[in-house]
């Protein structure tokens, strides 16, 4: 099997970077990290996951759609969309790379976003599995498994460096004017290193977690339970969880007049804020207890409901570690849970 | 101090003093705490905890309970969560006769992402052990001090007393001195403009506008933020260029100018760890320097320099004057 040496990294990463732009997790500071265009020389951070998602790369927080400028009485018709560049995105966990096809379901679906689309046919995504596994991680109750990621190339990490897999065509032809990086090795130190990654998987607090009681078709159920109240009681409205969260697809559209023409963009949007989904008439989720709830049913109970039994969330525990009063889907799913045991 | 904060407010439910208690319920973790509310006996014994990760300010939680009907609720306040307290009962947001407030000593609270850029990950327990931490990890064992790991808040705590309560738990604090608190602003105004507005662009580049810090600050009770009102023509949906993120840290900075206890709720919930604490220190520090010494929340807020007149006040001039030096 194909394998890149840590010591060659740097210059595995510099020869790729002259076929296509490279993103990279980037240490801001320890322990925090964010994607960011690679550049030779910079250190590939070492941590486990970038404070936000991956999904930033498709689905942008704030992108312009259309704009409109009237021109001799006419209303000219701007569009801002150009073909995107080629681009990969390294290190990428097996969590997030789920949440691409997650993604896929709500945006490649008829009627097709077009804007994404784009972005995701010009990008290459290179998986990397996880070796330090954080307690905030339950992948594996979505059927993920970190130590064997999704995406067009996987990179199998070692002590040394990383045992090279290209999954698909892209993945392949990003690889052929690499080969000289790479050597041969026996692989059965992809097979120790995953399996270790399996064993410390089975170890961690949240190894267990249960998600037989969600699922399609378990509105009635789960709709009206007494414990929204005491699980969103202390929630403060914020948006942390939607916007550090891979799987979160919600936006908003809004026109923004500039005085010489209007642009129609885009941005995300949070069911934890007090003017989601507010229309002509009102808001149909009119307290913190109904907003709270809408996040977790959609990804609990909708999600799967519409897609063949996917749950909307991939586990990666960034809402466990960012929410300012630690109320996350983990709690949700083990209080309802218990409740329905009891009943 | 849980068994005596347990043991108090069983007391105080049993003789219907209160009828519940804020507090902080047990998490997944060891530190994974959440803000709640206990209504028996049971439940404290059950959830109820108090340790070095409690950090979280209950006060705000208190204009939506003390307006609740059916008695007294019971909050456990640290001396900041007090000087909190007290500026929203200044500003009328709070019914003081529906809270029963104890005060309760603080040594400062941890912080777990100091803890995690120890290099510290795979927690699974944390237990205090004379002045260090002990982390089981699924990795091993580690130690750090507790004294490394503290919040940066309370690094530059300024009292540690409590300007309003109903009775104490342990033993009442005083007031610290303020220098630790500003060196960081003090560093900042050693800066050039310019490198003072390289510094806040790159910080505030990084928001993601999930308006955690206003949202858990204190100071921002607005019934309806002019950030969340679509009629506004500002509201937070619309980022239409990269400078608007920093409009919105300035305007809210200067919105709680005065009103804002330095409790660092704002840094402490940044998903992006901006240091938001330092925009209202500074302001903090420019009101002592040219009204006085005040602290928001150490009285009823008659006395607050930017909402009284006084002859003696600094003229706008002021602005030019100091932009000289």
């Amino acid at each position: 099997m194909k394998f890149l040496k840590r010591t060659d990294l740097d210059c595995f990463l510099t020869a790729a970077a002259e076929h296509r732009t490279i993103y990279v997790p980037i240490d801001e500071e320890p322990n925090k990290s964010a994607y960011r265009r690679y550049k030779p020389r910079t250190p590939v951070s070492q941590g486990l996951k970038t404070t936000r998602s991956a999904k930033d790369f498709f689905f942008p927080q704030t992108e312009n759609l259309v704009g409109f400028r009237i021109e001799d009485k006419k209303i000219k018709i701007l569009d801002p969309r150009t073909e995107h560049e080629d681009f990969a995105v390294f290190g990428v966990r097996a969590c997030d790379a789920r949440s691409f096809g997650i993604l896929d379901k709500v945006f490649l679906s008829e009627p097709v976003d077009t804007y994404y689309q784009n972005r995701r046919a010009h990008g290459l995504i290179l998986t990397m599995t996880c070796r330090r596994p954080a307690e905030t991680c339950f992948c594996t109750a979505f059927g993920i498994d970190p130590a064997s990621p999704e995406g067009d190339i996987v990179f199998t990490e070692t002590a040394d460096g990383w045992y090279i897999e290209p999954k698909t065509e892209g993945g392949r032809d990003f690889l052929a004017p690499l080969e000289e990086f790479l050597e041969e090795r026996d692989e059965g130190g992809a097979e120790e290193a995953k399996a270790r990654t399996r064993e410390t998987m089975e170890k961690l607090p949240l190894a267990g977690l249960k998600t037989d009681s969600f699922g399609g078709g378990k509105t009635k159920e789960l709709f009206d339970r007494p414990e929204w109240a005491s699980l969103s009681e202390a929630c403060i409205g914020c948006g942390t969880c939607t916007f550090v969260c891979p799987t979160c697809q919600c936006y908003d559209i809004r026109d923004y007049d500039t005085g010489r023409e209007v642009r129609r963009f885009r941005c995300w949007d949070s069911c934890m804020y007090s003017d989601f989904t507010k229309m002509a008439g009102g808001n149909p989720r009119l307290t913190q207890k109904e907003r709270f709830r809408q996040r977790f049913m959609h990804k609990l109970v909708y999600f799967p409901e519409n897609n063949g039994g996917e749950f909307g969330c991939v586990g990666c525990g960034r809402c466990l570690a960012s929410c300012p009063i630690h109320m996350n889907i983990v709690k949700v799913m083990k209080t309802l849970s218990e409740g329905q045991d009891e009943q | 101090m849980q068994e005596m904060m347990k043991n108090r407010a069983k007391a105080l439910l049993a003789d219907g003093t209160v009828s519940r208690v804020i507090g902080w319920r047990r998490g997944e973790f060891s530190y994974d705490v959440t803000p709640a509310v206990f209504e028996t006996a049971e439940e404290l014994e059950r959830d109820f905890v108090f340790d070095a990760f409690c950090g979280a300010n209950v006060s705000k939680y208190l204009i939506r309970e003390s307006a609740k009907d059916g008695g007294r609720i019971l909050a456990f306040l640290k001396p900041c969560d007090a000087f909190s307290f007290n500026q929203l009962l200044a500003e009328h947001r709070v019914r003081r006769e529906n809270v029963y407030l104890i005060g309760i000593p603080c040594a400062g609270k941890a912080d777990i992402d100091r803890i995690k850029k120890a290099g510290i990950d795979g927690v699974l327990g944390i237990a205090e052990d004379g002045e260090d931490f002990v982390v089981s990890t699924v990795y091993g064992e580690e130690r750090v001090k507790q004294a490394d790991v503290l919040a940066e808040r309370c690094l530059a705590c300024k009292s540690k007393r409590h300007p309003v309560y109903d009775e104490l738990l342990g033993e009442e604090g005083e007031d610290l001195p303020d220098d630790v608190r500003f060196a960081g602003v003090a560093k900042l105004e050693t800066m050039t403009a310019e490198e003072r507005f390289d510094f806040w662009r790159s910080e505030l580049s990084k928001c993601i506008r999930c308006n955690a810090c206003r949202n858990v600050c204190p100071a921002c009770t607005c019934e309806n933020c002019v950030f969340d009102n679509p009629d506004s023509g500002i509201s937070q949906k619309t980022a239409a260029d990269p400078f608007e993120e920093n409009m919105y840290h300035i305007i809210r900075a200067f919105h709680v100018a005065g009103r804002c206890t330095d409790c660092g709720e704002c840094s402490r919930v940044c998903p992006e760890h901006i240091p938001l604490h330092l925009l209202n220190r500074k302001f903090i520090k420019d009101i002592d320097e040219l009204y006085g010494t005040y602290r928001a929340g150490e009285d009823d807020g008659t006395k607050n320099p930017l909402t009284s007149y006084t002859e003696g006040d600094a003229e706008a001039s002021v602005v030019r004057e100091r932009g000289r030096a």
